[in-house]
């Protein structure tokens, strides 16, 4: 069981039956009043997102999801055909369904996808990758005028804020809990 | 590179802060306040509904440095300030730290009234100190500090932003959630907020308005819809006292939370503070409102998950 005091961005719980994450969380204490838990929850199954507000102590049932072991092939539309390691069965996830994960995800890249009975309904990622920057402006060394990082796209066309040192086809972690930049791949 | 980027590039932030603690001093010791320290490990918290303490051995770290400092005040400390950590457990978000810096002051001869006017004051003189002028840009808005800051009784405000009364969403046990979704985002967005007369039951340690005393003489400052600071006249009447803190400690039974000992030394010389009123600031805060920052986490060196 988790409680109201668990809830973070990502965690997966049940809710009427249905799977659902987190997808944001706001801590809430007005002056001297009690703690509540502001949360987006998106179903796992519909897509759809809820917002609900919890408060200290409400209980919460996890979303047991069996996980299985496979490579993301390629992006069709808003599809994403992963490719089961052991058995070479090929499933789809739509974009919907995968969340910010999409931002993360190149081919061949190995997930652990999560299914709720036989129904794949997202995948679950390290908490760092390695993703390369396409594109981002060159750096003046020596403007302090400028903020202390500046926005790049990486090869999936996920938008981030990098130092100001980052160039255009470096490599870089990002962690993707938070989706922000964690530091340069040395090659 | 360093490799904390995260910890190098708060660096402009951390200077900033010094500033912002530095012109606080100043503004206190041009005022005539003395700077005091009080235990940070006490024996016994407050009893507060909603406060939890965090243990340490078989004492507690101190959630406020309210009791000592009253504890100065009754034992004729007339003008007194302090900066320190303060330690609230499970308190961790966007705005929350459960390790946070709080300035807490005292005021004799004063009420609420005067305080908020004090305050006003702190916040434009930090403002000169640190060079910013006195029109903050904070989420979006500008948000001018020169006089008069909106007042407004939390009556008023269920009246201007809520579907409900005050009584309504109390009985229903929903004055938090209206606070937060329907209220807050509303105070403090051009000029900062002074929100005041909470309800009774709502100031464990303030003292019950003359006029009117379903409500507390207690206030709570907001700017951009983030609060900053809560304030009240202060209780000084230890057999009232008492009977609040049982019963904020049957609230925490009923709610399944451990109860606290009544601070007896505390108690026992309550009767002796002149008539008086404080607050406390989140510097932390404070810090957020002068840099535009969006979440807490930039304003200090370290959180909790980075240590």
């Amino acid at each position: 069981m988790y409680t109201a005091s668990d809830l973070r961005k990502g965690l997966k719980v049940i809710i009427d039956g249905e799977p659902y994450i987190v997808t944001a969380f706001e801590f809430s204490k007005p002056g001297k009043g009690q703690a509540l838990y502001r949360t987006k929850l998106r179903n796992m199954i519909t897509g759809l997102t809820i917002d609900r507000t919890y408060r200290e102590g409400e209980t919460f049932e996890p979303a047991s999801l069996e996980e299985r072991a496979m490579q993301f092939l390629y992006k069709e539309g808003d599809h994403y055909h992963f490719m089961d390691n052991e058995t070479y069965e090929q499933i789809i996830i739509s974009e919907e369904s995968l969340g910010d994960a999409k931002n993360f995800l190149i081919e061949n890249f190995n997930v652990e996808v999560l299914l709720f009975g036989e129904r794949a309904i997202g995948v679950e990622l390290p908490n760092f990758v390695n993703l390369r920057v396409i594109k981002t402006e060159p750096w003046m060394r020596g403007d302090t005028s400028r903020a202390d990082f500046k926005p790049a796209t990486l090869e999936t066309g996920y938008m981030l804020r990098v130092p100001p040192f980052i160039e255009e086809g470096e490599l870089i972690t990002v962690d993707t809990r938070t989706g922000e930049f964690s530091k340069r791949v040395k090659e | 590179m360093a490799k904390n980027w995260p910890l190098a590039r708060r660096k402009k932030a951390l200077q900033q802060r010094a500033r912002i603690l530095q012109g606080i001093r100043q503004f206190f010791i041009e005022e005539g306040y003395l700077e005091v320290e009080t235990p940070h490990r006490i024996p016994t918290p407050a009893p507060e509904s909603h406060i939890e303490a965090i243990a340490s051995d078989t004492w507690f770290l101190h959630t406020s440095p309210e009791l000592c400092m009253k504890r100065l005040v009754a034992a004729g400390y007339d003008k007194i300030f302090q900066i320190c950590r303060c330690w609230r457990e499970r308190e961790r978000g966007s705005l929350h730290l459960p390790e946070f810096t709080l300035l807490e002051w005292y005021q004799t001869r004063g009420d609420y009234r005067s305080l908020m006017e004090e305050c006003e004051d702190l916040f434009r003189s930090v403002a000169r100190t640190i060079g910013v002028g006195q029109r903050v840009i904070f989420r979006g808005r500008e948000i001018d500090l020169s006089e008069p800051w909106e007042r407004i009784s939390v009556k008023e405000a269920f009246r201007c932003y809520a579907r409900t009364s005050v009584s309504n969403a109390l009985e229903k046990n929903l004055f938090d959630e209206i606070m937060v979704q329907d209220i807050e985002p509303n105070l403090g967005l051009e000029r900062p907020t002074f929100i005041y007369d909470y309800p009774a039951q709502r100031g464990a340690l303030a003292r019950l308005k003359k006029e009117d005393p379903t409500v507390a003489e207690r206030f709570e400052l907001y700017m951009g819809g983030l609060e900053l600071a809560n304030g009240f006249s202060e209780l000084a009447d230890s057999e009232e006292q008492k009977k609040r803190f049982q019963a904020e400690n049957d609230n925490r039974q009923s709610n399944g939370k451990p109860i606290y000992s009544m601070p007896d030394k505390f108690l026992a010389e309550l009767d002796d503070m002149p008539p008086s009123a404080g607050i406390a600031v989140g510097v932390d805060r404070l810090v957020m409102v002068f840099l535009d920052s969006e979440t807490i986490d930039e304003v200090v060196a370290f959180t909790p998950e980075e240590l």
